[in-house]
């Protein structure tokens, strides 16, 4: 029976740098059991465990998750009362980058920390007395204040895509627990008995659900902090008057001359709605101009790093050997081919072009032309239209989690069924999951079950 | 007032002799207080005016709790069972629960007896009508002018505080069952300034036995063997009648939609808010027009009367209609009422008023229990009874309270529910209302509550013994179930494969055969060959405790967080209006029911997670500066 045994009650974890990019991120761990699951993740260089560390003193060594090295870092060893939180702290600082530091996080919460609430750090630092009067009416009026935000939040939202989402599954999940209820707590009455394969399907179905919302919290991250997108092609095609189209403004310099642009010009842009890490780069091809030399050499590298690539090429000529060498070293990430240009004569092959680019546009970057055919094409390439950016997906940590409690009960739930436990057993866990949906939306199970059991079945003496 | 005299002291005053009034009478006198115990009528001590049974899904857990803290439902029930069954056998050991049908007049005779022989208790025919208070006392005024000085006092009014009946159109002051109601205590209680509202109940009419063909009717046996509620029950009981299942059709309904405006309820004269659990016969039939039939048990009340109980048959509509309704059933064509089904409408108080030892919170040594608390049921009465009999016991001996969590027992989900949620409807207790019922089961709950009610001093040295011995039994079982092997075996084998589960072919330990929900101990007769004689209470036990053992542990996970959060304890006299960042509905609802603990307020319809953490941090902010004087 695969029930979990993380249960360090009370040690909390969190990354405490800011969640933007930065030269070093540090994910705090603070609570009773903060060395036993520091060291659970914490390989020590020089073979000194964090519990054998005196307050105030650094180890270097390298976070571990799942048995790979996530990344080197250097681990600070507080000892309670003598800390923020007054309790045993252990705080790890690792090379920034938001990916690397959630990686550290998520081994943090592997090893059996809890995620931190919302001020939990500072919330501890009171109950341990580490702060004075005025420091806290400052924190609580900031409490305050997220109170009524999510107040606010919660009456605009009723139509919000996460929450209704949520509720649709919440709503499913406290039917069956209504029928559950009424069948256990009626059983005289006329209550048609719940079958198993039924609730089978509603957990199936809900656990299913719950997966895709998990998956699209990797891809609405991707969304969130951008696609790294580099517009590739040989030198003079108008990789940056798309560029500059894209953008609004002029940002990359345009010249008639090939070899103009040679650093790589990065912006941010929302296209079709998604947010875009755009990066133009000088144009791919043999020079022996040092300098252009230096800024093809990093096309190259932000090439292999492209989340997406927009390649172009120039429709009023026929292909060249530039562009064959291009497209065979393009990386295996989507790719939008852009024939520019088309207001002028085309000479291009773009029967070719169509059967190796599935995804192909004709755009004039000049004069402005075909750039929702553009749209439309990353919509398509990266399944935008299904990916809800107003709020349909999964967005905090602390969402992800509740999210990630979920399926985790829904599984136990589904696992009890196929191992033949009776109902009771598999109705814990689904009330757990409606519990950890619930915590996702900041609603609470109350009486909604027993409401639904009178309003819905014919029961009572 | 000229003819009030001076009746004495009491410790305890208990008012009404129900189920409440009964366990707390009980449990104040044999917890050493002077204790007296008013009813209206001698003859209605321990009446069951509605279904003559006691237990039921979550009731039954219920009377095993009461039974395990000392108290004397489960006993008597056991003492005057005719049938008994153990429901939900297959749908998961969380959920079985037992329920007997009883004897009510020898259940009634019974406890009047009991209560006559009980030490430092009086009995005593009298109707309550003033209250009022007098320093850290109370004077208990009775309408024939005796006045009681009293350290604590216990409403258990039942239905008769306020008590008004309704048949069809008519309507009269009344108590149940044609006793008196209580007329003038409601208004002594409001000048305490306890808010009153009106609730309403119903039952249906009991008919002579002898004008029923039960024929054509299917009959409903008890199970074998029967499994009393009292772990202290030694005897083997028997089940000695039978129950019938009838079904209405459309021509019933068609006699009561003819008449549903003579109905007071849809009439509009009943104000009372009904149980939901509990609906009319009308009201089933308006409310779910699509179902074609609705079922009725029909039950014996006694042995030595030919008075049967049409249950699921509860109406208010006029005489003749029940008649002709209940003519149109199967089997009671020609039947012949005795009893005219009625509804009844009572006062109640907000239960939000009480603490979680049932005394009011503005009303020092002022309890209440049962319906008066806006339950509903004997089992949700008797046990609320036996917390406030202890509580104004131990509050009279300057001891700690007694204060049983959600965690722990039915009755403190009951208790948490009435205090914590309020009550829009009379309350009854299901299982599905316990977030803990893996923990909570009914085999378990002397496990769970006889060493409290030991402490407490109302367990005897005997039945402890008898305690104690089952639960190092069970242990020892445990082990051996949990370290003995079984070789590999054809008889094994077959009887795994027999019973649809997979053939082992190393050696397996007894316990991890156990936990496989197709096996039972009994499946393993022939291999098991070590196993002591144990009773069968103690094997169901081992076996539940085996096969949920992962889902308990989830749930004791559960509980682990929910008694760290109850332990924040909230003082008492916080001003929620001066706290910064509370939203105002979620400051008036904390005045109002004013939180033991961080884990309770949480619990409150409409304080929001945001308001919790504010309370936390002015909680931490208050606990710091140690200035208590400034909390007003």
């Amino acid at each position: 029976m695969m029930i979990g045994t993380n249960n360090m009650g009370g040690t909390i974890a969190a990354i405490s740098t800011g969640q933007a990019p930065g030269g070093i991120g540090v994910v705090r761990i603070s609570g009773p059991h903060a060395f036993e699951i520091g060291e659970k993740v914490f390989c020590p260089a020089y073979g000194r465990h964090l519990r054998d560390l005196p307050g105030y003193t650094a180890a270097f060594g390298k976070i571990q998750r799942n048995g790979k090295k996530v990344d080197d870092c250097v681990a600070l060893v507080f000892r309670g009362p003598k800390s923020y939180t007054g309790e045993d702290v252990v705080e790890f600082s690792c090379h920034g980058g938001l990916y690397l530091t959630r990686q550290v996080l998520h081994a943090v919460l592997d090893a059996g920390a809890k995620l931190a609430g919302p001020g939990e750090f500072t919330r501890r630092a009171f109950l341990n007395g580490k702060m004075d009067l005025t420091q806290s009416e400052a924190v609580m009026a900031l409490i305050g204040a997220e109170g009524s935000r999510a107040a606010s939040l919660a009456c605009a939202a009723e139509g919000g895509a996460l929450t209704s989402k949520i509720e649709s599954l919440a709503h499913r999940l406290e039917d069956l627990l209504a029928h559950l209820a009424a069948w256990a707590d009626f059983p005289e009455e006329d209550v048609e008995e719940v079958a198993s394969d039924k609730v089978e399907e509603i957990l199936k179905n809900c656990d299913s659900a719950i997966t895709r919302l998990l998956a699209g919290f990797e891809k609405g991250k991707l969304v969130r902090e951008g696609i790294r997108t580099v517009i590739a092609g040989r030198p003079n095609v108008g990789k940056s008057t798309l560029m500059n189209l894209l953008v609004g403004g002029e940002r990359s310099i345009v010249t008639p001359y090939a070899g103009t642009t040679r650093d790589v010009v990065e912006e941010k842009v929302s296209l079709a709605g998604v947010p875009l890490l755009l990066a133009d780069t000088a144009g791919i091809r043999d020079s022996s101009d040092p300098i252009e030399e230096i800024g093809i050499a990093a096309s190259r590298r932000r090439l292999e790093m492209a989340q997406l690539v927009l390649v172009i090429f120039d429709g009023s000529q026929e292909l060249m050997r530039e562009d064959e060498e291009l497209m065979d070293s393009l990386p295996s990430v989507p790719v939008i081919a852009v024939v520019n240009k088309s207001d002028l004569d085309q000479r291009i092959d773009l029967k070719f072009l169509k059967r190796r680019f599935p995804s192909l546009v004709l755009i004039s970057a000049k004069g402005g032309e075909g750039l929702e055919k553009l749209e439309e094409a990353l919509s398509d390439l990266l399944g935008t239209a299904e990916l809800d950016l107003v709020g349909g997906e999964l967005f905090t940590d602390r969402q992800h989690s509740a999210a990630l409690a979920a399926e985790k009960a829904l599984r136990e739930g589904l696992e009890a069924l196929s191992l033949e436990m009776p109902l009771d057993a598999v109705t814990v866990c689904v009330e757990d999951a409606l519990g950890a949906l619930y915590e996702l939306t900041g609603q609470r199970v109350s009486d909604e079950i027993v409401d639904k059991v009178f309003d819905q079945f014919c029961v009572g003496k | 007032m000229d003819n009030r005299y001076d009746a004495g002291m009491l410790d305890v005053a208990v008012v009404g002799a129900g189920h409440a009034g009964i366990e707390a009478g009980l449990a104040a006198a044999r917890l050493g207080c002077k204790t007296a115990v008013f009813t209206i009528n001698l003859d209605a001590v321990g009446n069951c005016p509605c279904n003559p049974s006691i237990g039921g899904t979550a009731k039954g857990h219920l009377v095993r709790e009461i039974d395990a803290l000392g108290g004397e439902m489960g006993r008597t029930a056991d003492a005057c069972t005719l049938q008994s069954r153990m429901l939900n056998l297959g749908k998961g050991a969380a959920v079985h629960s037992l329920r007997a049908q009883i004897d009510r007049n020898h259940y009634a005779r019974i406890m009047k007896h009991k209560l006559e022989q009980c030490p430092n208790l009086l009995l005593r025919q009298a109707e309550v009508v003033d209250l009022i208070p007098d320093g850290s006392r109370w004077r208990v005024v009775t309408r024939l002018g005796a006045v009681y000085s009293c350290g604590a006092v216990i409403l258990c009014t039942g239905t008769f505080l306020g008590g008004k009946v309704f048949v069809g159109d008519v309507s009269y002051e009344s108590g149940p069952d044609g006793m008196f109601s209580s007329a003038f205590l409601p208004d002594s209680l409001r000048r305490l300034g306890i808010s009153l509202r009106r609730f309403k109940t119903g039952t249906p009419a009991r008919v002579l036995k002898s004008s029923i063909d039960t024929s054509g009717l299917e009959v409903q046996v008890g199970d074998q063997p029967v499994i009393p509620f009292s772990f202290d029950t030694e005897d083997q009981l028997v089940n000695r009648e039978v129950c019938y299942i009838s079904w209405t059709n459309e021509r019933t309904h068609q006699v009561i939609r003819e008449n549903i405006h003579r109905s007071p309820l849809y009439g509009g004269s009943i104000e009372g808010i009904g149980p939901r659990y509990c609906p009319s016969i009308e009201d089933k039939v308006v409310r779910f027009p699509d179902k074609s039939r609705h079922q009725l048990f029909i039950e014996p009340c006694g042995v030595d009367t030919e008075e049967m109980y049409l249950q699921g048959m509860s109406s208010s509509l006029p005489e003749e209609v029940q008649r002709d309704f209940y003519r149109t059933i199967p089997g009671l064509e020609h039947v012949e009422m005795m009893r005219s089904a009625y509804a009844i409408e009572y006062d109640c108080c907000d239960p939000l008023e009480l603490a979680a030892t049932l005394e009011f919170q503005d009303l020092p040594g002022l309890y209440g229990a049962g319906q008066f608390n806006g339950s509903s049921g004997y089992e949700e009465a008797a046990a609320q009874g036996l917390v406030a009999g202890i509580n104004a016991a131990l509050k009279l001996q300057c001891k700690d309270p007694l204060i049983l969590d959600r965690a722990g027992s039915y009755i403190g989900t009951l208790i948490d529910d009435l205090i914590t949620k309020g009550v829009s409807d009379p309350y009854r207790m299901m299982t599905s209302r316990s977030e803990y019922r893996l923990v909570l089961r009914q085999d378990n709950a002397d496990e769970r509550l006889t060493p409290v009610g030991r402490r407490l001093g109302l367990i005897s040295d005997r039945r402890w013994k008898k305690f104690t011995q089952k639960q190092a039994a069970k242990q020892r079982e445990l082990y051996r179930v949990k370290n003995t092997h079984l070789p590999p075996s054809e008889a094994l084998n077959q009887i795994l494969v027999s019973r649809g589960t997979s053939p082992v072919s190393t050696g397996v330990k007894l316990g991890e055969l156990l936990k496989r929900p197709q096996i039972s101990y009994q499946d393993l007769d022939g291999v098991d060959c070590d196993r002591p004689e144990l009773p069968l209470e103690i094997l169901e036990s081992v076996e539940i405790e085996l096969k949920y053992e992962g889902y308990i542990r989830r749930q004791k996970a559960g509980i682990e967080e929910m008694r760290r959060v109850e332990s924040k304890i909230l003082p008492n006299n916080i001003n929620y209006q001066e706290i910064k960042g509370l939203r105002l509905e979620a400051a008036e609802k904390l005045s109002k029911v004013r939180p033991q603990n961080i884990g309770q307020a949480r619990r409150i319809s409409g304080v929001s997670p945001a308001d919790i953490s504010v309370l936390m941090i002015w909680l931490a902010v208050y606990k710091d500066s140690g200035r208590n004087a400034e909390v007003e």
